[in-house]
């Protein structure tokens, strides 16, 4: 009965949105439905959209697939463990963009993982944040991870705090937590700026053990030279997956990992076409954006 | 019911900026567009959230003379006083709040970030030791990539500015694409997962 009643509503809420959407497309001049000139980007999203979804497929269906160790997920728990036998705490940050940038929503997936951990030891965890949005997600990510693990008690709102909301603000207020707490294990996963390598140092110095993950490929250099672990841009984006070892994940980096052999095909295709002049536009047109 | 309802909203977000970004049609174009002025009024009333645990957080420390409450005290203060002048005079130039800014914050801010520049060396030094084969191979690049963004680089030979030059334009920039293409396939995916519902750890 109840499934019913879900499925009802979830009729009116895509017939309500529909609706506002070709209301407002009638309501104002109509051009063009689709734009012809973004035909690749299109192609480009179907082909990667259709490996990701065959692979998930066959994960469904029971396949199991290899995924390579990364280090910096391993560690962890660790981590997590070195800070619990110390008497310490885990300070985790989740970047310091807003909800809207993808990798504070991986950041905040490998929170609920890492609280998970912090839950099952009894280890004090502090999750200072820039963003009032993320605060609440946050929030909720650590409150999901201490119910699944059953300490509904344990579960303290003000693990998770907003601290400031301009960038070196943030950075001297997780500088003054360092400083007192001397939490025994740094996670940063997320979007940083220029604060990294103030962190990471700060960090360093205080003698924790640092794992850091980011995709901004311009702050990787001060992550890999301040902590002890780092994920490099993609393996931010799996992170979540390599934790919870679901296949259905795990199938989604499958076709991703397809979808990267296909993209060196066209480069290399591209390269040698356009070395020998044999005309590599095709392959020039198939990644520009209009 | 209560993960399914926001995956149902988060399918429905997601669709229709993939369907504004392949749409001409205005609107669908100003229905993202407002989707997005949406996000940025939410961000704005959660504002009051951020308030609201920053306040909690120290008035506790405060209340229980907690170690360095003087400091939390200042902080209260500040977010108070901030306000209210902000409230009374406005934000112009030469307003008390203004002055707040330019005189406390904005230096402040400056002082954080120059402190970058020690930290550089500091991390400098213990990537650039040269234990391993790698780490010396580093070092060398380091070496000849600074030496050849200065005068005396050019000084002590002058083709070491090209030699820096053709480090960041082909070794260090195919590096930084393969991270790129790589990172990006990766948030597609993963926006992928969360509009079809398979991502949901987020949520908690």
């Amino acid at each position: 009965m109840k499934r019913k009643y879900f499925y009802l509503l979830m009729f009116i809420i895509i017939v309500i949105f529909f609706n506002f959407v070709i209301t407002s497309a009638s309501a104002s001049e109509t051009t063009s439905w689709f734009r012809i000139d973004r035909i690749n980007i299109l192609v480009l999203l179907l082909v990667f959209s259709s490996a990701v979804l065959l692979y998930i497929r066959s994960a469904k269906k029971g396949k199991e697939f290899f995924i390579r160790k990364i280090a910096g997920l391993d560690a962890v728990e660790e981590g997590v463990g070195r800070a619990t036998e110390m008497g310490r705490s885990v300070l985790f940050i989740p970047g310091i963009d807003e909800l809207d940038e993808i990798q504070t929503i991986a950041g905040l997936s490998i929170l609920g993982k890492v609280a998970k951990i912090t839950a099952q030891y009894n280890t004090p965890l502090l999750v200072p944040v820039r963003y009032p949005l993320v605060l609440a997600a946050a929030q909720e990510s650590i409150k999901g991870a201490y119910y699944d693990m059953g300490k509904e008690e344990e579960y303290d709102p003000e693990m998770a705090r907003y601290v400031a909301g301009e960038q070196f603000a943030f950075v001297a207020a997780v500088h003054g937590i360092m400083y007192r707490d001397k939490p025994a294990t740094n996670v940063y996963m997320g979007a940083f700026y220029a604060e990294s390598l103030l962190l990471a140092e700060e960090g360093q110095a205080s003698g924790a053990i640092q794992i850091a993950g980011t995709a901004n490929p311009e702050q990787l250099p001060f992550f890999i030279a301040a902590c002890d672990y780092t994920l490099m841009g993609e393996e931010l984006f799996a992170a979540s997956s390599y934790l919870s070892k679901e296949p259905l994940m795990l199938g989604s980096l499958k076709g991703q990992d397809w979808m990267k052999i296909v993209l060196v095909i066209c480069i290399l295709l591209g390269v040698i076409f356009e070395s020998f002049n044999l005309g590599g536009g095709f392959f020039y047109k198939l990644f520009i954006e209009h | 019911m209560k993960t399914q309802l926001p995956v149902i909203i988060a399918f429905l977000s997601g669709f229709i900026m993939i369907l504004a970004f392949f749409s001409a049609n205005p609107g669908v174009v100003n229905f993202s567009q407002n989707l997005l002025t949406w996000v940025t009024i939410v961000g704005g009333i959660s504002l009051l959230l951020g308030i609201v645990s920053i306040l909690k957080v120290n008035i506790k420390v405060i209340s229980e003379r907690g170690k360095d409450w003087v400091f939390k005290v200042i902080l209260v203060l500040f977010v108070f006083g901030m306000s209210i002048s902000g409230l009374i005079w406005g934000i112009q130039e030469k307003t008390p709040f203004d002055w707040l800014f330019q005189n406390i914050q904005s230096p402040m801010m400056s002082t954080m970030f120059s402190i970058l520049a020690f930290f550089i060396a500091s991390a400098a030094y213990r990537a650039f030791r040269a234990r391993t084969i790698e780490a010396t191979i580093l070092l060398i690049t380091s070496v000849i990539v600074m030496l050849g963004r200065i005068p005396l680089g050019q000084y002590i030979w002058d083709k070491l500015p090209g030699c820096a030059d053709w480090i960041m334009a082909y070794p260090n920039l195919a590096v930084q694409r393969g991270i790129i293409i790589g990172a990006a396939l990766g948030a597609a995916a993963m926006s992928l997962r969360i509009i079809l519902g398979i991502e949901r750890t987020y949520m908690g």
